[in-house]
């Protein structure tokens, strides 16, 4: 018998990981482009903590997230006192979780398509009477179009294949909080190792695919010698 | 009346800044100085694309002092950088149009297609930035700038960055929009054959500091300046062409009461030319020579000397209004008895189209 392909959990997935992604390019465009442009002391600083959810272990990410949007957290106790459900458990929570985890995967493609664009062509728009805004979207933005390709797939990707974050913060209820990874592992656990199987080739299609597209996604344009 | 009265200071690390000056509000103003000198820093300040303290007034309007810093996309300017610098991701119409969108229909002072067509962009202005050469980039380039409707034009060695090849296709371009835009443009440059061509008043810069202000001829005889005492050391003369013998392949021109005859026919009767002199093709003699080759036989008085390479003596001549220079030898120098105030004869060898 062939074993039945949870959809709802697939599309949960494929949710989680959109809006993620959406709200990452908004929160992760204005951090990469004040981490490429400022001159404070504070860069350094945020830097490394943009980059934490790289070196740390997921556990202790979602530990901490659980603990802070939790009814005791600073963040959880303040929702609950304006009368707002708290985070954990939910969809809205995972969200939280996947933009913390998948923060550096945003903002380090965008803060170097901006760092290579550099300051000439802004400093051009500006002689050609644009306004500070009006380079930025004019000028900044469609010459760091490739960064934002890579910013959007790599969120993307890298949110579906999350794992620890999830089990920490959001649990495992069925078209809530059940996404693939854990999906996986509870039928591993179960030994239904054909429903695994299934679920575990068609992330590793999905990934090689997606990693395909970026190592031969190319600009429209060429970039001029001079 | 000036244009722009400016005044910078600013020790930014080693580099120390401190310029006072006027620019004209026509012709083409030479920034020259040599390279570190501060030039480009200058342009930038102007622009207000860097900061420094100072007061900068252009057309009346002030762009900057103690209180107030107009930010570069409210200044009336354009600017030409030492590379191109296209947008890659706009055709040469978009990178045109880019400026040209932004100036209300009312400041448009310029004509679109009267700035395309003379600076021979109508072909090329579907194409994308990657697919034009050195040259043609630049072209496209200035033009953008001049879209802008600019009251001001600087130009950061827009040359400097080109081949041979490149250099000779554009400056015929920039010597047309001298001459048919009343556009002031603070040309900056360290080729003085660059200058000698397209500058009406020049800026000497040294070290930061302003070294001379003022016409060209003059920024370029005076002894006291380092211009006059380059190897190519020469006089510009702004002269009109008022005889060509088509036989004798010959052209006369006319610079206030002094005539010069030159190889070639250049121009047309009565228009104007800019001659230049090397100051090692005019030598001196104390009476009127017989029998010589030389065409270009100038009574002149000596009006200074001053000592230049080792046993070379710079001589400025005044040819009635018109000064001169000529190079000669320690030695000639000596035996000649040459001192200022002296009548003599520049034999001038030959005279070449600016």
């Amino acid at each position: 018998m062939a074993p039945a392909i949870d959809h709802t959990t697939i599309l949960l997935t494929l949710k989680l990981a959109t809006v993620t992604t959406l709200l990452l390019l908004l929160i992760a465009t204005p951090l990469a482009w004040w981490l490429t442009h400022t001159r404070a002391r504070l860069r350094a600083a945020v830097t490394a903590l943009v980059s934490l959810p790289l070196v740390l272990p997921p556990t202790v990410l979602g530990f901490y997230l659980l603990v802070l949007l939790g009814p005791k957290g600073l963040v959880g106790g303040w929702m609950q006192a304006m009368g707002l459900q708290t985070l954990p458990f939910t969809f809205a929570g995972l969200v939280v979780g996947s933009v913390v985890f998948s923060l550096p995967f945003a903002v380090q493609p965008l803060a170097n398509a901006f760092a290579a664009v550099g300051a000439r062509p802004l400093e051009v728009a500006a002689t050609l009477r644009a306004s500070s805004w009006d380079r930025f979207l004019s000028v900044a933005l469609p010459l760091a179009r490739p960064g934002f390709v890579t910013a959007a797939v790599l969120t993307f990707a890298h949110t579906v294949g999350e794992f620890g974050v999830v089990l920490m913060l959001g649990g495992n209820i069925p078209g809530e909080t059940r996404v693939l990874s854990v999906a996986i592992y509870d039928h591993v656990e179960a030994l239904e190792y054909a429903e695994a199987h299934v679920l575990s080739a068609g992330l590793v299609a999905f990934s090689f695919i997606v990693l395909l597209m970026l190592g031969r996604r190319g600009g429209h344009w060429q970039r001029t010698p001079a | 009346m000036s244009l722009i009265e400016a005044r910078f200071r600013s020790t930014l690390g080693a580099f120390d800044l401190n310029a006072a000056f006027s620019m004209p509000g026509q012709g083409v103003t030479a920034l020259f100085g040599p390279s570190g000198s501060g030039k480009t820093t200058l342009l930038r300040l102007i622009a207000g694309l860097a900061r420094a303290d100072g007061r900068l007034v252009v057309n009346g309007e002030v762009w900057q002092d103690e209180k107030a810093f107009l930010p570069t996309h409210r200044r009336a300017l354009g600017y030409v950088f030492q590379e191109a610098s296209l947008f890659p991701h706009l055709s040469v119409r978009g990178n045109l149009d880019y400026g040209w969108k932004r100036v209300p229909a009312a400041g448009r002072t310029l004509n679109r297609d009267d700035v395309i067509g003379w600076l021979g962009l109508d072909s090329l202005i579907e194409r994308a930035p990657h697919q034009l050469s050195g040259g043609q980039r630049q072209r496209v380039a200035i033009g953008r700038a001049l879209l802008s409707c600019p009251r001001l034009l600087l130009m950061d060695e827009p040359m400097a960055a080109l081949d041979a090849n490149a250099r000779a296709e554009i400056l015929p371009y920039l010597e047309r929009l001298h001459r048919e835009l009343a556009l002031p443009v603070l040309y900056v440059s360290h080729a003085l054959d660059e200058v000698a061509r397209l500058a009406d008043h020049l800026l000497l810069i040294d070290d930061g500091r302003i070294a001379y202000q003022g016409p060209l001829t003059e920024g370029m005889t005076r002894l006291d300046l380092p211009l006059a005492h380059r190897d190519v050391a020469a006089t510009v003369l702004d002269a009109i062409v008022v005889g060509q013998d088509a036989e004798l392949q010959l052209t006369r021109v006319a610079c206030g009461s002094v005539e010069l005859e030159l190889a070639g026919l250049h121009g047309s009767l009565g228009a104007p030319l800019r001659v230049r002199v090397a100051a090692r093709d005019v030598s001196l003699a104390l009476a009127m020579p017989q029998q010589t080759s030389i065409l270009n036989l100038l009574p002149a008085q000596v009006v200074e000397l001053a000592a230049d390479a080792p046993g070379q003596v710079l001589v400025k001549l005044a040819l009635g209004e018109t000064p001169l220079l000529a190079r000669i030898t320690r030695k000639s120098a000596r035996l000649l008895n040459l001192e200022k105030g002296a009548q003599v004869i520049a034999q001038v060898k030959s005279v070449a189209v600016a």
